[in-house]
């Protein structure tokens, strides 16, 4: 028997399946008192709100420059607790791997949850293995799903954005996105771009400290880009907001790649960035307290709520003309030339 | 970055734009530009080029992305393709939503058909000689600045002996329709911004009747804002003086030859073909057939293709579009029945078509 391999039997019921839960997969994300192999968690949680949270991870590659489907699958769902203002504190883990992936790759993903939510400040307290027949999964997927608590304040909706209100991103753009389009596709770059992926709740404190109620709407723009994730606040919210084009941070080699695959960075996915809508008088403070967070150095004030109603989104561009941000419609394919 | 920034730059361009207006000032008609290439029709919409030019010139988009005037009975063929056990179609990924009479590559691909994006021919041909028992059908679409590449993988293939490797060509060359274009008394262009990546390969010289038999004046452009900006502006000073001419305000990558060892390969394996453009019909030598001498590469003259009936759909005038008769806010189908998630002409469905850059940008 190949012992470097996860066989059919690992996701048996039997033992094969604790032998891996409890060499493997159990040190690696858990070894605390909350580890036990009851049929649940019991959690002890001091408020009267909580958040819950589910996201599933299949990306391709499974490890990309900056981070893995491990770490992105932590911060991921860290991420969407801290953007509604909740203290993320548990965070539950489903594997679904596919026969023959290799164990040393397990061990290093679920090394890197640990790691991630070592550094978010949550545990991992309930978890599931299933192995599918080759064929029947693309190597590894992951579901996460969490709880957080709201310790102070109410929580936060892309629904409160008002006029005059101005919008702040935490840094470059894009980033993630194509560092993962890189090394899926093999493209060979004079600099690697590293995904940004990461946990934000950090950040998310400090701004919390800092703005307060001043602080109306927090959301971490993943799939479809910041343009996607402004649009619908912009709906949600019933505003138009106006963003600035020469102000949006973006990395030249991020924006050199996008040139070259006529992709627009503004639908391109961030998984360690986050838009900010905050009261016109609290902005500049904000700015700065978040670039002075290892997370918010690049932060930049892009645009602001120009008016109430209708829902649209506005880009005054570099050059001084007007276009519209719309959704991402579909996937971004590379064009012919 | 270097060669774009200094394009971007605001000033710049707000400069441009006010040499422009003094450029018009005096002149009493109005003027229609055509750009005949996809990225330009990009770029104006994404820097919101139309905002910043005087009322008495106006921009129109022409048919100039290559995936928007592939017919529907190419995408069939294409269908027909991926649908043959054992067969690999590689694609350009802004070709898998194109919609065929009744599918779509993307849907094909969902359906269990082998279609994979490359980003490259030549990563069709390495696709080719890693798995001999697949046959690899790479989709040769584009103009002649993508058909240089390509006619460069059919060569590679031969000298690697791969018997598995196959091109579906449907390339097609620019300044035919031009003059078509030009032609049609329906169209009232005063002149055209010439492609930037075509006149790479085929030089300034090829549009040298245009400029004289037809007289439109004719400025090869870059994609930067300031480029088109500047385009602009030197046709308008043409169309002021009365005159045509070609120019180049592209000149730190066009040159009026061209690049004679790109033109050499496209001549090696391609020969002049009548073609047909979505919306504009069959337009004699206007395409680029594979030669005899590389016949067994084509996957036309190979493979047992049957695709169905080819129709084009109801109701859409991405041929109106692709001429500049109409802008996509004059098609009924816009933002209704055509939108990006379901698109009904190809128009709507490549990045750099001008309804999706319409949709996108121009709302």
């Amino acid at each position: 028997m190949n012992d470097d391999l996860i066989l059919l039997g690992h996701g048996s019921g039997g033992v094969l399946s604790h032998k891996l839960l409890s060499d493997l997969i159990i040190p690696a994300l858990s070894g605390t008192p909350l580890s036990g192999q009851d049929d649940a968690a019991v959690l002890n949680i001091d408020a009267g709100r909580i958040a819950f949270t589910t996201d599933s991870y299949v990306v391709d590659p499974i490890f990309f420059p900056g981070g893995n489907i491990g770490s992105l699958a932590v911060n991921g769902t860290v991420n969407d607790l801290a953007m509604v203002g909740a203290t993320p504190l548990y965070v539950s883990c489903g594997l679904i791997i596919e026969e023959g992936f290799s164990r040393k790759e397990l061990s290093a993903i679920v090394t890197s949850m640990r790691q991630a939510a070592d550094l978010a400040g949550v545990r991992i307290v309930t978890g599931d293995t299933k192995v599918v027949p080759r064929g029947k999964a693309d190597r590894i997927f992951i579901n996460t799903a969490g709880i957080g608590a709201f310790v102070t304040g109410q929580p936060l909706s892309g629904a409160n954005a008002k006029l005059g209100d101005k919008v702040i991103v935490s840094g470059t753009i894009g980033d993630h996105g194509i560092a993962v389009m890189a090394a899926r596709e093999g493209l060979s770059l004079a600099t690697e771009i590293q995904s940004d992926c990461a946990a934000l709740n950090g950040l998310v404190n400090e701004m919390l400290a800092m703005a307060g109620d001043s602080l109306r709407v927090l959301r971490d723009p993943t799939r479809g880009g910041v343009a996607t994730t402004i649009k619908e606040i912009a709906v949600q919210s019933a505003v138009t907001i106006t963003l600035d084009e020469a102000a949006l941070p973006v990395d030249p080699a991020v924006r050199g790649v996008c040139s070259i695959l006529g992709l627009d960075p503004l639908y391109v996915a961030n998984e360690g960035k986050l838009l900010a809508v905050v009261a016109p008088a609290a902005a500049e403070a904000l700015l700065e307290r978040m670039r002075q967070h290892p997370l918010g150095k690049n932060s930049a004030i892009i645009g602001e709520v120009a008016t109430a109603g209708v829902g649209k989104v506005q880009m005054k561009t570099a050059v001084g003309g007007v276009r519209s941000v719309e959704m991402l419609a579909g996937e971004q394919l590379p064009r012919i030339c | 970055m270097k060669y774009q920034d200094e394009y971007r730059n605001r000033e710049l361009v707000q400069g441009l734009a006010a040499h422009l207006e003094n450029l018009v000032a005096g002149y009493a008609g109005t003027m229609t530009f055509m750009e005949v290439c996809g990225t330009h029709t990009m770029s104006i919409y994404q820097y919101g080029l139309r905002g910043l030019l005087p009322a008495q010139v106006r921009l129109i988009s022409g048919p100039g992305c290559p995936v928007c005037v592939t017919p529907n009975s190419y995408l069939d063929k294409a269908i027909a393709c991926c649908r043959i056990p054992g067969v690999v179609v590689a694609t350009f990924g802004d070709m898998l939503r194109v919609p065929g009479t009744s599918s779509s590559l993307m849907e094909e691909r969902a359906k269990g058909a082998d279609v994979r994006i490359v980003y490259s021919p030549l990563d069709a041909v390495k696709l080719a000689a890693t798995n001999p028992q697949l046959k690899v059908v790479f989709l040769g679409v584009g103009f002649e600045t993508t058909a240089p590449t390509i006619a460069g993988s059919i060569l590679a293939a031969r000298q690697q002996g791969l018997g598995n490797f196959f091109v579906l060509a449907a390339h097609k060359t620019m300044p035919v329709p031009m003059a078509a274009l030009a032609s049609d008394p329906e169209l009232a262009i005063s002149g055209f911004i010439c492609p930037a990546h075509v006149s790479t390969i085929i030089g300034a010289d090829a549009y040298q009747p245009l400029a004289r038999d037809y007289q439109r004046p004719c400025v090869i452009t870059g994609f930067e804002p300031a480029d088109v900006l500047q385009g602009v502006a030197m046709l308008a000073a043409q169309v002021v003086a009365g005159e045509s001419r070609v120019e180049i305000q592209y000149s730190r990558a066009v040159k009026p030859q061209g690049n004679p060892k790109a033109r050499a390969i496209l001549d090696e394996v391609f020969a002049p073909c009548d073609a047909e453009w979505r919306g504009l019909g069959m337009i004699p030598g206007s395409g680029l057939a594979i030669r005899e001498e590389f016949a067994s590469f084509d996957a036309e003259r190979m493979l047992p293709l049957t695709p169905e009936l080819s129709r084009e759909p109801t109701g859409c005038r991405c041929g109106d579009v692709l001429k500049g008769k109409i802008t996509p806010f004059d098609c009924p189908l816009f933002e209704q029945t055509c939108t990006p998630e379901a698109p009904v002409g190809a128009c709507m469905v490549s990045t750099e078509g001008t309804c999706a850059a319409a949709y996108k940008y121009g709302r």
